[in-house]
């Protein structure tokens, strides 16, 4: 084999402290197409932005190892930099100008030119657009990927599938283009659209083009691939042809991680399942980013029923539906009564308490004090804390005792109730939404990540406690982007793939199952019980 | 102690220091003049009064997330068409202030209602679109007092039989009912007794108000809109709550300065009444997110004290009209400061 096109070796990074890349190397033949598999968090993203210069390695103090081009060592500080040296990059989001033609987008800040009257006055700047040699460049990229539109259509009606075509033949028609970065190009595409797509990855490298290819549908990885590179919690766990892997081993390498038993065990029973307490039928939730295409599912009484599935798949839609933060469709019961949806007050009122997932937008008034916040939505959605009479009056001596019981209860280090929310850690912050949705008195409490960006004590007591909760007979709906997580303390474990429900699982079902069912596999082809 | 001292400095924020460093300074040098330093004291008793509603009044809008009210005119006009209509029946004394005031509320329920309509469509733009809702009532309203069906002779034009004059004097209606209730003197200050207990009676209410569960609601809404709905509450229901109390509030304002200034002023008269207001609740602390009643109070006694001691001190110092341009700098000059704070809160 040649000399690669591209050579990482022995890349490392950490960010304030949290290594999040540990000695990974990586190595892109020519022509070749390398996949990049790896769950949320596992450091893809950290590494694609080494490999870009982004200003935000470079902010948090660059990185360790090293990076060759041809091999010819390469340290680039800015996007500018990596582009020079042949590195184009597709986005999950379509960074395109609507009103512009698909000839002005891809050829955007690269114009051809023709010198005139004012360019010989007042500078390069000045020059005529040659927009028939433009066309014919744009028309070329346009070939190249098998595309038939017309280069002078605008962006703005085309379909999204061809939108990341455009952004292709823009990364193409740079002429010293060696490596294309595709970060999940095809999560927003449909089936047809994405089988077309791939095929223009292999025409491309085929041409001589090595593709750097990131995607969480294990299904495209074996049908495209020529090297597999695996990455989990920022080290590199596997590494090889493709031919040497299955899609259930890719899926075990992917999330494989050791289960903490320890908290497994503080769970001192577990609870008969039986009665359905939430019953969620074809429920659609429109929020940005994490939108649930219908899902069906039981809530049994008194058991924490986790929720799992990569980012972007709507797990997160969930809660936020039911509570009728985020516009809904379809069915919820509630102890057999219809929940109205798209009704927070109703939700609030029928004993349903959240905490959601963002914990300083939506979980804490962050300028008010910790007793304020704990009793805010008690207050508001249930009358407690007022005083008798017409006035309703707030009844502060009520408030302090409850802040004060709740500090101790909850275990939150603070100076006292009238402290300002803002000032606490993340940890004590969360506990701080806990000890509001306890105040609630809720039966069923939905808690959506509640470890995101705490340090690793607080979060094996915000664990803790939400077992405690349960324990109190508070039936849990936790929704986590950690599965280790989920699977410390649920007794069943819902996964859900691009908006609806792909399987529920027990805790202890193998690895294998849960990766294959987080990149779009059926229960039954995972062979699950 | 020493902590104490500086809790209480902080409190109080450094920039009202500054403020009543310079104003214990302005009175020394009164003191050294022939002016009378009782009567400008008095003078500003009165000016606290008759001011200090409007400056309350953006507590309310400020807590409900809607920031400073700059169409504090949309009020002040319903509070004028209550003292007019008193006017109109030549309602005498605390009789004809009731009426005015009576008359004023359902109006500035209604005006505020649908100054809410429109505020709540421009989100994150109210102070904008409020400024210029205050410049075109007041314009639009010209029209109508030209046309109103106003038939009291010492109202309308004395030519032609229609029409109100720009200026209306209260003297012989209900001028000074507040003022002088109950005033009286000491060391040759007068006390303006009835306009600072009724003062004190809105600044109660306001108090009280936030105590209760609506009023914790206003004020959830205004620090965390998405925390709100989150609680079940209706963002744009306390919204409009919010500027429903606050033109109430500058109706009664308006009502309660004329009665103290002893005049109705007409057309271009409201023009400009939202920025002495603004200037003042930020002089006292707050900023465009955060009111409490102790910043309007605060605020309006610095301020106007300020510029009724200001004004005559520097003219007995300078020649020529220099107070006038200290006013305005000072004024707007703290508008302009607190915008682009809009964070301060406490520290500002």
């Amino acid at each position: 084999m040649s000399v690669p096109v591209l050579e990482m070796k022995e890349i490392s990074k950490s960010f304030y402290g949290t290594q999040v890349l540990k000695n990974v190397s990586l190595t892109v033949g020519k022509g070749e197409i390398h996949c990049l598999v790896g769950e949320n968090g596992a450091g893809k993203s950290t590494l694609m932005n080494i490999l870009f210069g982004m200003p935000v390695i470079i902010n948090t103090g660059g990185f360790e190892g090293s990076i060759f081009i041809n091999g010819e060592q390469m340290a680039f500080d800015s996007p500018r930099a990596a582009i020079d040296a042949g590195i184009g990059m597709v986005h999950q989001e379509f960074m395109l100008l609507p009103g512009f033609s698909v000839t002005e987008n891809v050829k955007l800040n690269r114009e051809v030119t023709k010198r005139n009257l004012f360019s010989a006055v007042f500078g390069k700047k000045m020059e005529t657009l040659n927009r028939r040699q433009m066309a014919q460049d744009t028309r070329s990229a346009l070939d190249r990927l098998g595309m038939s539109i017309d280069e002078w259509v605008p962006v703005a009606g085309l379909p999204v599938g061809y939108l990341q075509f455009v952004e292709i033949a823009r990364e193409i028609d740079k002429e010293n283009l060696q490596l294309l970065v595709l970060d999940e190009p095809t999560a927003v595409l449909t089936e047809s659209e994405a089988e077309q797509f791939l095929g223009v990855i292999q025409r491309l490298a085929r041409s001589g083009i090595s593709i750097l290819f990131i995607t969480h549908r294990l299904d495209e990885v074996m049908a495209v691939a020529d090297r597999i590179t695996i990455l989990k919690d920022g080290e590199l766990v596997s590494s090889g042809p493709r031919e040497d892997y299955t899609i259930s081993q890719i899926a075990e390498l992917m999330v494989g991680r050791k289960i903490d038993t320890q908290a497994r065990k503080q769970r001192s029973s577990s609870p008969a399942k039986q009665e359905v307490v939430l019953e969620i039928r074809d429920l659609r939730v429109d929020m940005p980013g994490e939108r649930l295409r219908g899902i069906d599912l039981d809530v049994y009484r008194g058991e924490i029923l986790g929720i799992g599935g990569l980012a972007g798949h709507g797990k997160v839609g969930l809660a936020n539906g039911i509570m009728g933060l985020y516009p809904s469709q379809g069915r919820v019961l509630y102890e057999g009564q219809e929940v109205p949806l798209n009704d927070t007050k109703a939700a609030l009122r029928m004993g349903l308490a959240f905490v959601s997932e963002d914990r300083r937008g939506v979980g804490l008034v962050l300028e008010d004090t910790i007793a304020n916040n704990i009793v805010l939505t008690s207050m508001q959605s249930q009358d407690k804390f007022l005083k008798p009479g017409l006035l309703k009056l707030k009844d502060e001596r009520k408030i302090r005792e409850h802040a004060l019981e709740s500090i101790e209860k909850f275990d939150i280090r603070c100076t006292g109730p009238e402290q300002i929310v803002r000032r606490l850690s993340g940890g004590n912050q969360q506990k701080v939404c806990l000890a509001r949705a306890f105040t609630q008195e809720p039966k069923l409490l939905f808690v959506s990540e509640p470890t995101r960006g705490i340090d690793v004590g607080a979060k094996s007591r915000v664990l803790e406690l939400i077992v405690q909760l349960n324990e109190m007979g508070v039936t849990v709906v936790f929704t986590s982007s950690e599965l280790a997580e989920l699977r410390s303390i649920a007794d069943r474990i819902a996964i859900v793939y691009e908006g609806r429900l792909a399987g529920i699982l027990p805790p202890d079902a193998p690895d294998v199952q849960y990766g294959l069912l987080m990149a779009g596999k059926s229960l039954e082809e995972v062979g699950a019980r | 102690m020493k902590e104490q001292l500086l809790k209480i400095y902080h409190g109080f924020g450094l920039p009202r220091l500054i403020i009543a460093g310079f104003l214990l300074l302005l009175i020394i040098i009164a003191a050294g003049t022939d002016l009378s330093v009782p009567g400008l004291l008095s003078d500003a008793l009165v000016r606290i009064g008759q001011n200090g509603i409007y400056v309350l009044a953006m507590v309310p809008s400020i807590q409900a997330g809607v920031g400073l009210n700059f169409g504090l005119p949309v009020g002040v006009i319903c509070g004028i068409v209550g003292a007019l209509v008193a006017m109109e029946f030549s309602m005498l004394g605390f009789g004809g202030f009731l009426v005015a005031v009576l008359i004023a509320i359902p109006l500035a329920v209604g005006a505020g209602f649908l100054y809410a309509l429109l505020l709540n469509r421009v989100t994150g733009q109210e102070m904008m679109v409020g400024t210029y809702v205050g410049f075109s009532v007041v314009a639009g309203m010209c029209i109508f007092w030209l046309l109103a069906p106003f038939r009291n002779p010492a109202m309308i034009w004395p030519v032609g039989g229609q029409g109100l004059r720009t200026t209306l004097t209260l003297a012989d209606t209900f001028g000074g009912v507040l003022n002088n209730f109950l005033a009286f003197e000491i060391f040759g200050l007068t006390v303006p007794t009835g306009l600072l207990l009724f003062y004190g009676l809105m600044l109660f209410l306001v108090w009280l108000f936030f105590k209760t569960k609506a009023g914790v609601a206003m004020e959830v809404v205004g620090r965390n809109p998405r925390f709100a709905a989150a609680s079940g509450l209706s963002l744009n229901k306390y919204r409009t709550l919010g500027i429903i109390m606050s033109t109430v509030l500058a109706a009664i304002g308006y009502v309660t300065y004329a009665q103290s200034f002893g005049f109705v002023q007409l057309y271009n008269g409201p023009l400009m009444t939202a920025f002495p207001a603004v200037a003042g609740v930020l002089i006292g602390g707050a900023s465009t997110r955060e009111a409490k009643v102790r910043h309007a109070v605060l605020g309006v006694v610095l301020f106007q004290t300020l510029l009724t001691v200001a004004m005559p001190v520097t003219n007995q110092l300078i020649e020529g009209n220099i107070s006038e341009i200290a006013r305005v700098v000072v004024s707007n000059g703290m508008i302009l400061y607190a915008l682009t704070r809009a964070t301060g809160g406490e520290q500002a």
